[in-house]
């Protein structure tokens, strides 16, 4: 393998992709020069366009729907989908075509994130599906012939690759999203957590500054809230023979909320006001009006001299000033919809609200039930009040209610309106300081945008041994569920315990012990355990059983499933296994069935479904 | 000297006498091959070189493209204002100038010529460029001229204009659409 020429960092965001790369011979630790790939993509049948971010949209055309050559990219003439801007742009017209948010799929515990279900809205048989996984592929593809366009020497395959995943993905998002990388070809891959990949940025970005902003003890809060989701970490600032050291110690809930159920919020409340005055819109100019809110939205965060900002949602038809509907957003509005409605001044008692689902609920993706960003912040600060105790350097707190971060780092786009992030931050002091704690400080300069793919590109300059690097592992102990021995009594499910298969921080390219209970696999046939992670329970060795829990405590994950191929063995024998974990250095979990006897062992699988489509 | 553009009735005649001395005289076939190719007939000059060249409409109608899909340009302009009030076309304004703005923003980087503010004194040094500045009023004397700038002027400094794909039909400003 030829020496990689660059540290490439990829962000496969939600709703859109970015991809950041610094020149490994360029210079040292905090110095280092890094530039954005400009990613050619259509942005309207026939034009190509180089823009920084990649939209994460796909479009499959029907094959009348555009002219022969206007869907040419630079690199191939015949594409068979559209994958960027005008995906977007045409998809808001014709959804029942468009793949959107296909990485909230990927992390989807109830769906088979190998089946080809996408888009969700495709009537049977007339529109080709595909999965959440080849959509990742898809875009990866994408941004691999990009570079490879640009750098026709320097093949993205043979460079270090990051590609981000959201702190909160499960193991087996995570694995795919690796499996995705490995099929476009990145060999040299590792993944990262994106509210580490954004204060990795900082870093960089504070050019060696960084380590007069922040000292022994302190605990920084990244909150990371992007077009689709929030993601919430803990990096605390430890001490090791003398030099500043970071630690990762606690990730949030996969919350499925971001600026794009902030843009609806506001475009229902200003539809309902028209509905007031009689005037009715259809599908599309619901669209132009999401739209419209959304400048009318920047304009009003932006300076708090204006009241009201017009919007106008234009007609479809090629009469604009006869069609049109006038009518505007005020300031109260966006004060009620979003500063409230999305972050509400809450006490850090509270939790966010989950309605009972329907037993009918149509299949979509579990977005978040409760608008309420503060509320989930609240609850994820509450669950993880003792994560620092056994740090050193870290006075234990006296009884704390929930953990007293002293910084904090936003990231995403919908910080760009200082307005939110004042908020959050007084939310946040508010709580603080009924503990008796000082304020956090703000750790400011990230690029709101481009930081995660930035970071991450940094993050691989770091791994070679060029600056400092969070640390952390896993940021959930795994168990796996087992059947307690009891008699069968009706109507009583056995009682179900836990056995943890893998502790809670176990770094890259590390192996748990082996817990000595055995399970019995039957040759031949897929045997299915239940499945478990927790992010708080931070002391469990392997091995381990537990009887109960407390609710929150554990989460239940996708059921695993392994399987003994009939090689040596006689279909039907139960072979008595036991159960390996390890963390891979791509930074995936793998676990391992490992008989009694012979060196063989077999993969458990964990996106189980795609194992059953044999 | 024949006509230069005989009429029907006598191209028939030449056509015939051409083709048998053609045949007949090998340097008359000479003439008549490089005449074939394009090539110049000896004694007819060269056209100057026009000073004058037609702009590619490629570009222009590009443009046009993109104002009507960001901003509704077109349809701004097609439609009659005379019949609407003042507060409906300005309504439907704030469209046209959002989106036309972001395209404007989005392929242009455009400054102004002169930063000074306008209504301030400038002088002109001798050679100045002529097309970057326009002296206007009591035109006179020679340089440096001594005067106010009534316009900043805009210059663009970068163009981005997306690339177009071989064979797009760029004069479809904007398609018809027709929703099934």
């Amino acid at each position: 393998m030829t020496e990689a020429r660059y540290a490439v960092g990829i962000d496969l965001g939600t709703t859109h992709c970015a991809l950041s790369y610094v020149d490994l011979a360029s210079g040292k630790d905090d110095e280092v020069a890094q530039a954005m790939l400009r990613l050619p993509q259509l942005t309207a049948p026939g034009a190509v366009e180089e823009l920084h971010l990649l939209p994460s949209f796909l479009y499959l055309p029907h094959p009348d729907e555009f002219a022969a050559g206007d869907l040419v990219l630079p690199w191939s003439s015949q594409p068979g989908m559209i994958v960027g801007e005008m995906a977007r742009s045409v998809g808001a017209q014709t959804p029942i075509r468009l793949v959107s948010s296909a990485k909230s799929w990927l992390c989807h515990p109830g769906v088979d994130r190998r089946a080809a279900i996408l888009p969700a809205a495709a009537p049977e048989d007339e529109v080709a599906r595909l999965s959440p996984y080849d959509a990742s592929v898809c875009y990866l593809r994408h941004l691999h012939d990009a570079w490879n366009h640009a750098h026709p020497n320097d093949d993205l395959a043979a460079q270090e690759v990051v590609v981000t995943v959201p702190a909160s993905f499960d193991p087996a998002a995570r694995e795919l999203t690796a499996e995705a990388a490995k099929a476009v070809g990145f060999d040299r891959l590792v993944l990262l957590e994106e509210p580490q990949a954004a204060l990795y940025s900082w870093i960089h970005e504070s050019r060696g500054d960084w380590r007069n902003h922040v000292r022994v003890g302190d605990v920084i809060l990244v909150i990371d809230v992007g077009g689709g989701t929030t993601d919430l970490s803990l990096i605390a600032v430890t001490e090791r023979e003398g030099s500043l050291e970071l630690t990762r110690v606690a990730v949030g809930d996969h919350i499925l909320l971001g600026g794009d159920n902030m843009d609806l919020a506001l475009a229902h409340v200003v539809k309902n006001k028209l509905a007031a005055e009689g005037k009715t819109l259809d599908h599309w100019q619901v669209q132009a009006l999401t739209h419209g809110c959304r400048h009318a939205k920047e304009a009003l965060l932006a300076d708090v001299t204006v009241d009201a900002v017009p919007i106008v949602v234009p007609s479809r038809g090629s009469r604009l000033i006869g069609g049109s509907i006038r009518t505007e957003l005020t300031r109260d509005e966006v004060a009620r919809t979003l500063i409230d409605g999305f972050f509400p001044e809450v006490a850090v008692g509270a939790r966010p609200a989950a309605r009972s689902r329907g037993a009918l609920t149509r299949l979509g993706l579990p977005y978040a039930q409760d608008p309420a960003v503060t509320r989930h912040l609240a609850a994820f600060l509450g669950a993880q009040a003792g994560a620092v105790d056994d740090l050193p350097g870290f006075e234990p707190r006296h009884g704390g209610s929930f953990l007293q971060p002293t910084a904090v780092l936003f990231n995403g786009g919908v910080f760009k309106a200082g307005v939110l992030a004042e908020r959050v931050l007084k939310v946040l002091n508010d709580w603080l300081a009924t503990d008796g704690a000082p304020p956090v400080r703000v750790l400011a300069g990230a690029d709101l945008d481009l930081a995660v793919a930035r970071g991450a590109a940094y993050y691989g300059h770091v791994r070679r041994g060029g600056g400092v690097r969070i640390r952390g592992g896993t940021a959930r102990a795994y168990y796996v569920g087992v059947e307690s021995a009891m008699p069968a009594v009706p109507g009583l499910e056995p009682p179900i315990q836990a056995l943890c298969l893998a502790p809670f921080g176990m770094e890259e390219g590390t192996e748990a012990g082996v817990p000595p209970q055995e399970f019995g696999l039957v040759v031949g046939e897929p045997v299915r355990f239940r499945f478990f992670g927790s992010a708080v329970r931070r002391d469990d060795p392997v091995g381990v059983l537990l009887d109960d829990w407390s609710p929150g405590e554990l989460d239940e994950l996708e059921e695993i499933e392994a399987t003994l191929p009939a090689d040596s063995r006689m279909p039907g024998d139960v072979v008595p296994v036991r159960l390996r974990a390890s963390v891979t250095e791509v930074g995936t979990l793998r676990l391992e069935a490992i008989p009694r006897s012979g060196s063989e062992h077999w993969k458990v699988e964990l996106n189980v479904r795609s194992a059953t489509a044999q | 000297m024949a006509e230069s553009t005989p009429p029907a009735s006598n191209r028939l005649s030449l056509a015939l006498a051409t083709c048998w001395r053609i045949f007949s005289d090998p340097a008359f076939a000479g003439a008549v091959a490089r005449l074939r190719s394009g090539e110049a007939l000896p004694g007819t000059p060269a056209p100057a070189p026009s000073r004058l060249h037609a702009a590619a409409p490629d570009a222009a109608l590009q443009l046009l493209g993109l104002l009507q899909q960001e901003g509704r340009f077109i349809d701004f302009l097609e439609e009659d204002v005379a019949a609407y009030s003042d507060a409906e076309v300005g309504a439907a304004t704030r469209v046209v100038h959002e989106g036309c703005r972001k395209a404007l923003r989005q392929h242009f980087a455009i400054e102004a010529v002169r930063s000074e503010p306008e209504g301030t004194r400038v002088t002109l040094a001798e050679g100045f460029d002529a097309s970057a500045v326009r002296l206007t009023g009591n035109v006179v004397g020679r340089a440096p001229f001594a005067g106010s700038l009534t316009h900043r002027g805009w210059r663009v400094t970068e163009t981005r204009l997306p690339k177009v794909a071989a064979g797009h039909d760029l004069s479809i400003l904007a398609p018809a659409e027709v929703e099934l």
